[in-house]
């Protein structure tokens, strides 16, 4: 018998912090002031804004009790497809709060900044290395900033080319920032489907480009799990009508060692170092989202830029072909110590066995439930793998009610309705850093859960039931939106 | 390796379940040619405590030693973090969680965001706040896509020259591939943008003004929203220090309609400039143009009080190529990190810190100029100002960084070439009277 990890325990209310707050209480220990009070002119001054009134135990308490409402990586098994939630190694944060690192003023000058510079130097080259690419930028703040340059920069070539292009050819199992990320750049959207196989089919590609089209983006491993075996004669289409190829290297965690974009036809890519490279995700952000690019378009990367001259580390921004700054200073460098710890924590080899384990992870799941849940697509997956409801639509029971469900057992819910292209998608990614044990035991749930659709769905509906809320009503929410207290 | 936790007998069981003959095997369907040939050229392994040595080595190379004085601000500024500020944030409920996609088992973020966007739109007196961006220069970034975007006929955003300089690049960097223009307005001899030459531009869609500006000079927003008013175009605030409004006149009083800010101050490490905090708020007018996550407030099943993420229509995964912005997850850590900054300092402290930086600042500024400095600006400023330097400045500066670990000021000249021996200065309230004593005394000629 398996026993689960969800169960019932003493949790606390808490109120919001200014239906605590008492005139004339202050958690902060001010300094003395030592020199006079210099008034600056009442017409320019304001009130002081309302802030609660707290001690430092009721502000203590209150984040403390809030933590407690959370679920982490640290608490449990959290398979959420395409967000790789993988475990956040805690020497990275040691690291990255070091005071030479933490404290560092970002117009400290370079002769003064050597060790942030070569730290970064280092890490374009490591990451450099592990896509087959031959230059990389640290500049942007998350995934869907990297996208943004990477499309920046296919659209600044095109430009320097002499002739711009006003399309972007992007598959149904594309990334869902994709689209928006190329309509800022002007580029409308040309959606194109996956074939039968969940594979990106080249005839698709050469029937959609033309040149007019500035090129492709492809999430490759897609959104389904799923290797395009195509990708080099898709990039050779494209290239043949003067198009770039976009990666979103979102999913390189399945293919460290394995296979390098660079080498397989892919002109830019951007990667996530909070998904591959284990920076926490915070709750979303801060993360960072590095991109790469073959010699095509390396003038085009965004400044400054780091570069070795003999020993030394130097800012330079004089690239004439650049896209510009996309970053108040130089991107978030404090997630680039924790990526750049882990990677030098695992090595060459530890990075591949990284993949390869994930790959194993979500096969092993993928063979154990396709029995219990319907998969669209059953062949060999990458890192996750995509079922949807299909089996428990006899007993009106949908995708989201068993999400809920798994709460109660423990577990955090894979990704749902994503990717658009199943219906109904419930969609898992184990990540590497989950043991057969726990893979098992989420295994486990999802069966009884199933179970617990045909004997007895309304448990389901009404799920979850051990959490501090049950389900709450996001109509509402949105009808009457209440973003402020 | 320790974050691997697969025996090898776990992995044979589990090839057998797959239907695998090796590890390899799992990539049986990628075809050979797209199989990289040569593994990854990176170093080996390192253990925790290689690691460690190495990483200390590397940080030690950055002059910011636990005693060094930071007299720049410039975007970046040294404050204070009360103990209790990283011992909370470290909470790993908070930290290795994600977007709050399953509301029931994340309304500590839920609330924790919430609280923010509140006391935010308190500290700038706007109506509405987004859970964050990624920092100061982006956000101002949307904002101005925002007033562009708004406008049928004029394609051209009026932005200070007094914006920090790295959110103008950011900016145009943004802007051009639309097909939209950024006009700078030039500045006055006091150190303020220049509102007589606003008054004469044509064809506008929004102005930004930063306030206190990259000089440090507070502006006269007043002035600026009589022009956006009798223009009928979007007036955009920007700041880069936020303790600024605990103790001056809000934006939102002075009658901006989308406010862009650093949060950075609020409770965040330097950290080589990233990550820091991107502020975002807006008149209720903009509700629906702001780009960005929103949490709000609903019911559960029950009738209790919850959160939840809302008002995605807005967003990128839903309108995808309709969005105005592709931005979707943001530094909701930092976002929360200034929370619990703004609960600890709260409504007594933040302004006690505000007054201090004030009066250091006035009191470096004063002390500069017994030693030969020459104020560049008469105009009230909150923590930073500009100052011509002596002759021999550079040399005593970079003096001060090696054998005191002593920053003092930036360099004004290659962000301004007009502005050569300019320099801008910042006291905040970690800098003593006794530092600012010191550093009058070395740098005098």
């Amino acid at each position: 018998m398996i026993q689960q990890p969800g169960t019932s325990g003493l949790i606390f209310n808490e109120p919001l912090l200014w239906e605590k707050s008492r005139m004339g209480r202050c958690a902060m220990s001010l300094p003395k002031p030592d020199v006079d009070r210099n008034a600056l002119d009442a017409d320019l001054t304001g009130d002081a804004p309302n802030l609660p009134e707290l001690s430092e135990l009721d502000v203590v308490r209150h984040y403390t009790r809030l933590s407690q409402w959370n679920f982490g990586v640290d608490s449990g098994m959290y398979p959420l497809g395409s967000c790789t939630m993988k475990y956040n190694p805690k020497t990275n944060e040691v690291q990255a709060a070091r005071q030479g690192f933490s404290g560092a003023h970002p117009l400290s000058g370079d002769e003064f900044s050597q060790g942030a510079l070569k730290l970064m130097y280092n890490l374009e080259q490591f990451l450099a290395k592990i896509t087959g690419f031959h230059a990389v930028t640290l500049q942007p703040a998350a995934g869907a900033h990297g996208e943004l340059c990477g499309m920046l920069m296919i659209h600044a070539w095109h430009a320097r080319n002499g002739r711009q292009r006003s399309k972007i050819i992007i598959p149904d199992t594309a990334h869902g920032t994709n689209p928006a990320s190329a309509s800022l750049c002007g580029y409308e959207s040309v959606n194109i489907k996956s074939g039968p196989n969940g594979i990106l089919e080249p005839e698709t590609v050469a029937a959609a480009m033309d040149e007019d089209t500035a090129g492709i983006m492809v999430t490759n491993p897609n959104t389904l799990g799923l290797f395009e075996t195509h990708i080099k004669e898709i990039a050779d289409i494209v290239h043949s009508k003067g198009g770039l190829v976009y990666g979103d290297g979102a999913n390189m965690n399945a293919i460290m060692g394995i296979v390098k974009p660079g080498e397989i036809g892919i002109d830019v890519l951007h990667l996530n170092l909070h998904k591959t490279f284990s920076t926490p995700h915070g709750g979303g952000g801060p993360g960072s989202g590095p991109v790469a690019v073959g010699k095509t378009l390396e003038p085009f990367l965004p400044v400054p830029r780091v570069v070795k001259d003999l020993n030394t580390y130097k800012f330079i921004t004089d690239c004439p072909d650049t896209i510009g700054r996309i970053h108040t200073f130089y991107g978030h460098f404090g997630i680039m110590v924790r990526a750049y710890s882990y990677i030098l924590s695992m090595g060459a080899q530890g990075l591949t066995d990284v993949s390869k384990l994930a790959v194993l992870n979500a096969n092993y799941i993928k063979e154990s439930l396709k029995g219990t849940l319907n998969l669209p697509y059953d062949r060999p997956c990458m890192h996750e793998c995509v079922f949807n409801d299909e089996f428990q639509k006899q007993y009106h029971i949908t995708t989201m009610d068993m999400a809920k469900r798994l709460l109660d057992y423990g577990f955090h819910p894979p990704t749902v309705y994503f990717p658009l292209v199943v219906e109904g998608a419930f969609m898992v990614e184990p990540t590497e850093t989950e043991s057969k044990e726990n893979i098992d035991q989420f295994i486990h749930a999802v069966k009884s859960i199933a179970q617990e659709a045909k004997d007895n769905p309304e448990q389901l509906k009404k799920a979850p039931r051990l959490t501090k809320v049950t389900r709450l009503d996001e109509v509402l929410a949105a009808r009457k939106p209440c973003l402020r207290g | 390796m320790r974050y691997l936790p697969h025996t090898r007998d776990d992995i044979e069981t589990m090839l057998k379940v797959t239907g695998h003959s090796s590890l390899d095997d799992l990539f049986a369907g990628i075809p050979d040619h797209l199989k990289t040939k040569q593994g990854i050229d990176i170093p080996e392994s390192l253990s925790e405590w290689e690691l460690n040595t190495h990483m200390e080595a590397l940080a030690s190379l950055n002059i910011a030693c636990k005693t060094y004085k930071c007299f720049i601000g410039a975007g970046s500024y040294d404050h204070y973090i009360p103990a209790i500020i990283p011992y909370l944030i470290s909470r790993s409920e908070f930290m290795t969680a994600y977007t709050p996609y399953q509301p029931e088992v994340s309304q500590g973020t839920l609330q924790g965001i919430y609280e923010f966007q509140t006391m935010i739109t308190e500290l700038l007196g706007m109506d509405i706040a987004t859970a964050s961006h990624y920092d100061c220069g982006t956000a101002l970034a949307e904002a101005c896509l925002i007033a562009l975007r708004k406008s049928s006929t004029d394609n051209k955003i009026a932005v200070s020259s007094l914006v920090h300089p790295s959110h103008r690049q950011i900016i145009q960097t943004y802007i051009r591939p639309a097909g939209f223009e950024m006009v700078e307005i030039p500045y006055t001899k006091e150190g303020l943008t220049d509102i007589a030459a606003l008054e004469q531009m044509k064809g506008i869609a929004g102005i930004a003004v930063q306030s206190p500006n990259f000089f440090g000079n507070i502006e006269d927003l007043k002035a600026f929203k009589t022009i956006t008013e009798a223009k009928n175009i979007l007036f955009i605030v920007s700041f880069t220090e936020a303790l600024a409004y605990g103790l001056l006149k809000n934006p939102g009083s002075l009658g901006a309609d989308l406010v862009a800010g650093e949060g950075q101050s609020l409770g965040l490490a330097k950290s080589f400039g990233g990550p820091g905090l991107g502020l975002l708020a807006g008149t209720h007018k903009q509700m629906r143009s702001l780009p960005g996550r929103l949490i709000g407030k609903t019911k559960d099943a029950n009738g209790a009080d919850g959160f939840v993420l809302t008002l995605a229509t807005r967003e990128q995964h839903i309108r995808r190529e309709k969005a105005s912005s592709n931005i979707c997850s943001n530094n909701g850590l930092n976002a929360m990190t200034a929370a619990m900054y703004l609960a600890t300092a709260g409504k007594t402290g933040i302004r006690e810190i505000a007054l201090q930086n004030h009066d250091k600042a006035e009191y470096l500024k004063k002390s500069l100029m017994s030693s030969g400095f020459l104020p560049a600006f008469h105009t009230p400023f909150f923590n930073e100002f500009v100052m011509k330097v002596p002759e021999n400045f550079e040399k005593k500066r970079k003096t001060l960084i090696d054998d005191h670990c002593v920053f003092a000021g930036l360099n004004l000249e290659p962000f301004y070439p007009e502005l050569k021996q300019h320099y801008l200065f910042c006291a905040t309230e970690t800098i003593s009277k006794d530092d600012i004593d010191n550093l009058a005394k070395e740098v005098r000629s």
